[in-house]
């Protein structure tokens, strides 16, 4: 153990030093040679993301995807080369200052990327509002971080809870639904969703019966859906994810309500779990910033080169990882390389359009993308997109004051 | 709630009850009966369910699956106490704390390697694939009744075994003073492996009958763990009557808390460990 601790102690001076000469260097040159130090230098991208545990493909995805979008431009961004430093953030909200950290502090890193759970994303904002440091955000749906906590530095290319489920209120009107029950765990991003589609839904006249949350992530539905049989509103809506929206379709089918009272959800309910649920799926439909079957030039030549390069299909998280990839490069482009611009490259990505598989989108006010939201139907084991539910939705922020 | 619902809902707390009692009688022997703390309990549960779930889609059968799988987890069990559980009896609990949670992330790191990340799902066997109606819109699964059955049959079994039996009176007897019953001239190293090889089989074996109603994913045996542990507090340590009660109890608050007071769902079960605690430090069936 103590071997351990000297190990640890010695790297650290060593990077304080290397740090103090560093620093010693930038300001004992010119300022101009020092930007062209810096723009030779290789860019340091930290990436922090689940490697490990229930979310660790999730966080592959994102990577893969990332590095598919540096692929793309020959291994650079904006003519400069990268170096990735990683960070296994375990999905552990309770370690995300201390792993952020490590990146902003001990790496020195450029930008950093992160990450998937919305509890970690909270973690990271607390100190990259201190610290400054460019984020973008492939993932985390938590509502406030392009919110109540939203700075010039935050981005993300995923979606907020609020959208997922935002499009479906208008979805059940026109399919003459005119009650509906909401199920998902109480937790935050559960009732985020809730409160999306509950807007959408009431605007549309429809009425929200009844909330039904059961406690996280316990995945024991049965009291719930024979509450759902005592209530029998016209239509149910979801949020689960993982093994937990496996169970529930599967539950809700052997319960003998698939059918008799039609299922929708959040994308998240259907995406990645259709091989394990049989046919307990088939039908479901779901709103998601991106669905199988889109049939566009770019989404075809992402998932043919995404397959080629790693043997894998690509999912949603893949897109949202390339697309991090593909603002950054924007960012960077706007300012030729020069990071030390934190300025010019915020403006660049605020500015960008990015062409995504998923379709062009663009970042709100806040820093969020706005974007055509599909719903998607389950045929077999795909998520066919049955064309776009609401197109350019955007998320409130609010309380985004930036 | 109308009267067929609340019966309904009755069902589905006594269900799920029977649900847990099977899920923590593995932990009931180890940690209630020999007094290990095994916090690699839910990695059996989980090693139970993955074994299920590939041997199924090999044999295309659940049940062959089981009959496989279960030899293969009394030796897992066997091994695992000869190489490190048996130098772990004299010492402090701490030392079981530290190695079954070793043995948590061991296992979750061999599953990743093994069965990858990916969710699966088992198929319900054909002969138990079917459901009663209840009402218009709303009809039981056979196979939650089937595996309430099971549950009860197995409860009885363990029941007779630790109090009927004279390995059962042994095993008690060794759980109370190994010392003693070692110079008696009974072979309590044997009957210790036997006993957490049993423990290891049972946890496996609720994972195995209940990877069809679960989904088979990573991280399902942690969200076991720890509701196995309270009802082994709650129903008394080394009581299997207890545990027992304590399900039934647990299934019944979880499930009619959810409907009727669904904003903090969450902390029922742990309000009623709580107050069993004050009234009953020693659980509800547990020795003073």
């Amino acid at each position: 153990m103590s071997q351990n601790e000297k190990d640890i102690f010695a790297r650290r001076e060593f990077l304080k030093g290397s740090a103090a000469i560093a620093g010693a260097t930038a300001v004992g040159t010119l300022l101009p040679s020092a930007m062209a130090m810096a723009q030779q230098g290789k860019l340091k991208v930290g990436l922090m993301l689940p490697y490990t545990g229930t979310f660790a493909q999730l966080g592959v995805a994102i990577t893969n995807g990332f590095k598919l979008a540096v692929d793309e431009r020959g291994g650079k961004l904006a003519g400069r080369e990268i170096e990735f430093v990683t960070v296994d953030d375990e999905s552990n909200p309770a370690k995300a200052p201390e792993n952020v950290n490590k990146l902003v502090q001990r790496d020195k890193v450029d930008v950093v990327i992160g990450t998937v759970h919305s509890g970690v994303v909270m973690g990271m904002a607390k100190v990259l509002k201190e610290s400054g440091t460019l984020w973008i955000n492939p993932n985390g749906g938590a509502g406030a971080m392009t919110g109540a906590m939203c700075a010039p530095n935050f981005f993300r290319t995923s979606f907020s809870n609020w959208q997922t489920t935002h499009a479906l209120g208008k979805v059940l009107k026109a399919k003459g639904h005119k009650t509906a029950v909401f199920i998902t765990w109480k937790y935050a991003a559960g009732e985020e969703m809730m409160e999306g589609f509950k807007e959408g839904f009431e605007k549309e006249g429809g009425k929200l019966v009844k909330e039904l949350y059961t406690p996280f992530p316990q995945v024991e539905f049965q009291a719930l859906l024979t509450e759902i049989a005592s209530i029998k509103p016209d239509a149910v809506v979801a949020f689960f994810a993982g093994g937990g929206a496996a169970k529930f379709l599967k539950d809700y089918q052997a319960a003998g309500l698939k059918g008799k009272i039609p299922l929708y959800g959040s994308g998240f309910l259907t995406d990645g779990v259709l091989d394990a649920v049989g046919d307990a799926g088939e039908g479901v439909e779901t709103t998601l910033h991106y669905a199988d079957g889109l049939d566009t030039k770019k989404d075809k030549a992402f998932r043919l080169a995404y397959a080629k390069t790693f043997k894998l299909q690509p999912d949603v998280y893949a897109v949202q990882g390339y697309d991090a990839g593909q603002l950054l490069a924007a960012g960077l482009d706007a300012v030729k390389g020069n990071v030390a611009d934190k300025a010019g490259v915020i403006k660049g990505m605020e500015a960008a359009k990015i062409d995504s598989p998923r379709g062009v989108w663009t970042l709100s006010k806040a820093h969020n993308p706005v974007q055509d939201m599909y719903l998607r139907k389950v045929v077999g084991k795909e998520n066919k997109s049955q064309g776009v539910a609401w197109k350019a939705l955007a998320d409130p922020a609010r309380g985004c004051k930036a | 709630m109308d009267l067929a619902f609340f019966f309904i809902q009755l069902l589905n707390g006594l269900q799920y009850g029977l649900l847990l009692f099977l899920v923590s009688s593995g932990l009931t022997l180890v940690f209630g009966i020999m007094g290990i703390i095994n916090l690699a309990h839910g990695s059996f549960y989980m090693v139970g369910a993955y074994l299920a779930w590939s041997l199924a889609g090999m044999t295309g059968n659940l049940a062959t699956a089981i009959a496989i799988a279960i030899p293969l987890t009394v030796v897992l069990g066997m091994g695992l106490e000869r190489l490190l559980f048996r130098h772990l009896y004299t010492r402090d609990h701490l030392y079981q704390v530290l190695l079954t949670y070793g043995l948590i992330l061991v296992f979750e790191e061999l599953r990743s390697i093994i069965w990858g990340d990916d969710v699966h799902g088992v198929a319900v066997p054909a002969l138990l694939n079917a459901s009663i109606p209840l009402t218009e819109n709303l009809s039981y699964p056979v196979y939650r009744l089937a595996i309430s059955g099971v549950c009860l049959l197995l409860a009885f079994a363990l029941y007779v075994l630790i109090q009927k039996t004279r390995l059962g009176m042994m095993i008690r007897a060794g759980a109370s003073n190994r010392d003693m019953v070692q110079s008696l001239g009974i072979d309590i190293k044997l009957i210790y492996t036997l006993v957490f090889a049993l423990g290891v089989a049972l946890a496996a074996f609720a994972g195995m009958i209940n990877a069809p109603l679960s989904s088979v994913t990573p991280g399902m045996g942690g969200h076991v763990l720890i509701i196995c542990f309270v009802v082994v507090v709650i129903g008394g340590i080394g009581s299997v009557k207890g545990a027992m009660a304590a399900s039934l109890m647990i299934g019944l608050a979880e499930t009619f808390g959810q409907v009727l007071v669904p904003e903090v769902a969450g902390m029922i079960v742990y309000v009623l460990m709580a107050i069993v605690l004050v009234w009953r430090p020693e659980g509800l069936f547990g020795r003073k």
